[in-house]
């Protein structure tokens, strides 16, 4: 650190290049918060966007139980798309935007969450159904009011698997230009940039726990009751 | 509508599989991949998780620290692996270039799931099975080999199902560092405004992760204790296999079987 007083970056030049810089992190500051800005606002909508889409299909799926195999396995079936290939796939449809990956991250974030939703309804008892029925609960409200609530807990925890392999996976967005910190992996990547590659890398890692700890935290608030006694 | 008999064409065409860089070269390649670090990654995760399971301690920890690898894209550790002087980017035998650091990465990358599905498995065992070795006199290795693992085998299979599909789709990625696999198909195409070619490989991978998935499932199936018995089993295998169990009539019976 004693050389850092000199003039200039001590830690990364046309000879030097260091794995760990803190100098790059104050260089280039504005580049990493626009990343990281950016790969939390497509990873936050593409989830967003993904539950959207899931919370019709895995009522859908509940209703119809003839459609549920369809269902699970159409959206297990999206998985299988090579992210490689999705992305170039939308992007006659998209444009080189930010939305293709929102909505590339979106589809692949349905395996996880309709089957978290059609766990979490399952796992209602049918006895609190039957209660909140002969209070006179209609459907709607039965749904609101009893089933989502009681089913918290489990969409919870695949909200937290989908976050979390969001924030992993949209990096792969730099195919199109709008990876988030991936752009920084991949430039870091291509010029041999090591402090930008690896402190780009740290960030993803260390956006992926924060949002983990965010919906922790959400759910502890939303479901107060679990913890109580023995919990969910 | 072009574009889906274009892609037809392409797949149909004996001059896209053939060759140094043609489909089938890539494709054993990525199979040579995902069965190594998935062997890899087997070794490592399931004598830890399933020990830890045994003695029912550690498994916070496990599960904590394999979470906390799910977050590590893939992409950004396969960066880091080529920028790194070893393993760097040079060829690896039939593993083609970037090869080890390839394998690397998707090793590390099927741990999380592994680990924690077997530790899963070994804690779902019904403590009533357990008690009753115990009663019976068995050591700790007896009831391991003998009770443990018959019962957990079935999850602990459902794990590395969903371990195999997911590095297979993942092992893709490495075209983004240059690396092996059908991954360079589909980039390559991409970038040359060869939809068709794209569009192609990329589904050859899907049905390539369709037949693992099916192939999986079998050997699930062939290992579970249960089969035939009249009863139910604690804990049912991972979701991803029931809808395909039911379209293959050969084992709907064994499947109805099961139902007390």
């Amino acid at each position: 650190m004693a050389q850092a007083a000199d003039d200039g970056p001590s830690c990364y030049s046309r000879f030097v290049n260091e794995w760990f810089c803190l100098d790059y992190v104050r260089d280039r500051q504005d580049e990493i918060v626009d990343a990281t800005v950016e790969h939390l606002l497509i990873t936050v909508s593409a989830v967003l966007l993904g539950l959207l889409i899931a919370f019709p299909l895995a009522l859908l799926a509940r209703r119809v139980t003839r459609l549920e195999s369809g269902v699970v396995g159409f959206s297990t079936g999206l998985y299988t798309i090579p992210s490689l290939a999705l992305f170039p796939i939308l992007v006659p449809f998209t444009g080189l935007s930010a939305l293709t990956v929102v909505i590339g991250l979106a589809l692949y974030c349905l395996t996880i969450l309709v089957r978290a939703l059609l766990d979490g309804l399952r796992a209602v008892p049918d006895d609190v159904r039957e209660s909140a029925t002969g209070m006179g609960y209609g459907p709607t409200r039965l749904l609101l009011r009893v089933e989502l609530p009681l089913a918290l807990p489990v969409v919870m925890g695949g909200l937290r698997v989908a976050t979390v392999s969001t924030v992993a996976l949209t990096t792969v967005g730099t195919l199109v230009s709008y990876g988030g910190l991936g752009d920084l992996i991949n430039h870091g990547r291509q010029y041999d940039f090591r402090a930008e590659l690896l402190t780009a890398a740290v960030l993803c890692v260390v956006l992926a726990v924060l949002l983990d700890v965010v919906i922790v935290l959400t759910q502890r608030v939303l479901t107060p009751w679990t913890r109580q006694g023995a919990g969910a | 509508m072009r574009l889906f008999a274009d892609t037809w064409r392409y797949l149909t065409d004996a001059a896209s599989w053939t060759g140094s860089g043609g489909i089938l070269a890539r494709l054993v390649e990525q199979l040579l991949l995902t069965v190594t670090a998935l062997g890899l990654a087997m070794a490592i995760a399931l004598p830890l998780a399933l020990w830890l399971g045994h003695l029912g301690r550690g498994g916070f920890l496990a599960i904590n620290i394999s979470n906390v690898g799910r977050a590590v894209p893939t992409f950004a550790l396969l960066a880091l692996l080529v920028t790194l002087d070893w393993p760097g980017s040079q060829t690896f035998g039939p593993y083609g270039r970037a090869g080890l650091a390839t394998l690397i990465a998707l090793a590390l990358f099927a741990l999380p799931p592994l680990v924690t599905q077997s530790y899963v498995a070994m804690r779902e065992v019904p403590p009533d099975a357990r008690e009753a070795a115990d009663g019976m006199g068995m050591s700790g290795s007896q009831k391991f080999w003998r009770v443990e693992l018959p019962l957990a085998l079935p999850l602990v299979m459902s794990g590395i199902r969903l371990a195999l599909v997911q590095v297979w789709a993942t092992a893709t990625i490495a075209a983004l560092v240059a690396g092996p696999g059908l991954g360079r198909i589909i980039t390559e195409g991409f970038a040359n405004d060869r939809y068709s070619q794209g569009i192609g490989a990329a589904i050859v991978v899907a049905l390539v992760a369709l037949v693992l998935e099916l192939a999986a499932a079998a050997v699930q199936r062939a290992v579970d204790p249960m089969r035939g018995a009249g009863q139910g089993r604690p804990g049912t295998a991972g979701g991803a296999g029931e809808e395909t169990e039911s379209q293959d009539p050969a084992t709907t019976s064994a499947a109805a079987s099961r139902l007390p």
